[in-house]
């Protein structure tokens, strides 16, 4: 390991350290990231679908999706730049419960999404009480430059992978890599293998 | 200004990570934009100190000459321009975020490029202004370059066409080109510049598919 000459670091004692993946150093704030402009969807053009290789396809109306069974989650988020949230209050709908009853095809997904962002993910990581499509920040409903109306939540993968602005999920029997998994960043993006980019 | 052996070569706009490693093996990384075009010989980074910042202080109090640090990048490949690519180049800077539509400027100099290239940039004031001399150099050439100064009431005698307020549509409707014509705009700059500057385009007609953004600031990328 090469030391940088006189650089000590300020090391936060009121984190704890088991909570932060590699790299990774705590923020309050709730920064922003997206790489085009905040679409605005308003909420009677709004529709959420499941697609592709799973036999049947659904899709709610927003009075319908948000009438769905919600959990309320709390979460440590970690981007990808480096921050990490500690504790951030999210309510939401299970991806469990929009895929209950159905018989997917293959193991992948690709979350797609106004604006035209898309990013992929194993079934695997949002199955099994992992993942949510959520709605609401801290008791208030999502604001659009964090996602809003509704975001993918996923915390525990890096959070480019926690979709803004998610319309619907397409399953399907092959990898497809989304918009930052095509521009160097990693397929998958567990936060504990500091999975960041291509070459991780 | 780093040398890098065996760097690969970048395109400007891209960022790069930097990692600071103390001697009981802590670490701190940050992202930073490349100022400098691909033709530079040396990587050069712009950085804004930020208060409290643990790895931004370091760099600008602590680091000299001939210190080393770890690398990583190029990293990002969507928030990037090449002279290949066809349609007009349109950048709105917010502060610091100046720094990688600087790259892109430098780079279609420094090839010769013929696109036609504009500058929105807003500051607090003239001497808030990073690359200043080099911004007044490319406008005097071939770049329409236009500034707004947020924290004066009056444009400076030596910019005398400054805007003296926040971004507005005027602004970005001066920038241009029209919508529906081919461009490609670059906005970077901290959160709440980007979310407006990004209103506004998608307001005039924009196709949002345009647009690309970059976040810029203590807490973003």
């Amino acid at each position: 390991m090469a030391f940088t000459r006189g650089f000590h670091g300020r090391r936060r004692s009121d984190v704890d350290p088991a909570r932060l993946p590699p790299g990774q150093y705590e923020t309050n704030a709730f920064p922003v990231l997206s790489a085009g402009p905040t679409p605005h969807t308003p909420l009677e053009e709004w529709s959420f679908a499941i697609g592709g290789a799973l036999g049947e396809a659904r899709s709610w109306t927003w009075e319908e999706f948000t009438a769905l069974p919600s959990e309320t989650v709390t979460a440590d988020i970690h981007c990808v730049t480096k921050w990490s949230k500690l504790d951030t209050s999210w309510k939401g709908v299970p991806v469990d419960v929009l895929l209950a009853g159905t018989e997917p095809r293959g193991r992948f997904a690709v979350a797609w999404c106004d604006g035209g962002y898309t990013t992929n993910l194993p079934l695997e990581d949002l199955t099994g009480g992992k993942a949510w499509v959520a709605y609401q920040y801290g008791g208030e409903p999502l604001a659009p430059e964090h996602g809003g109306p509704a975001r993918l939540l996923v915390p525990r993968l890096y959070f480019w992978k926690s979709a803004k602005w998610l319309r619907g999920l397409n399953l399907a029997d092959q990898d497809e890599p989304g918009f930052w998994e095509s521009y160097g960043y990693h397929n998958r993006g567990d936060p504990w293998k500091e999975q960041r980019y291509w070459s991780d | 200004m780093l040398d890098v052996p065996g760097w690969p070569g970048h395109l400007a706009g891209q960022h790069v990570d930097v990692r600071l490693t103390a001697e009981d093996g802590y670490q701190a990384q940050r992202s930073y934009s490349i100022a400098s075009p691909p033709e530079s010989e040396r990587l050069e980074l712009t950085i804004e100190r930020i208060e409290d910042g643990e790895v931004s202080s370091y760099l600008v109090d602590d680091a000299r000459p001939g210190d080393v640090f770890e690398l990583r990048g190029p990293i990002g490949g969507y928030f990037a321009w090449h002279a290949g690519l066809d349609g007009a180049l349109a950048l709105i800077g917010g502060g610091s975020g100046v720094v990688p539509l600087v790259a892109m400027l430098r780079h279609r100099r420094a090839v010769g490029a013929q696109t036609d290239a504009r500058l929105l940039l807003s500051a607090r004031t003239l001497e808030d202004v990073l690359y200043r001399e080099q911004l007044r150099d490319l406008r005097d050439s071939s770049v329409a370059i236009h500034l707004t100064l947020t924290r004066v009431s009056a444009a400076p005698a030596d910019w005398s066409d400054a805007w003296t307020r926040r971004i507005d549509r005027e602004m970005v409707a001066e920038l241009g080109p029209a919508p529906g014509a081919d461009a490609r705009f670059y906005v970077c700059g901290p959160t709440p510049f980007v979310e407006e500057a990004a209103r506004l385009l998608v307001g005039l007609g924009h196709d949002a598919r345009s647009v690309r953004t970059e976040r810029f600031g203590p807490t973003g990328g």
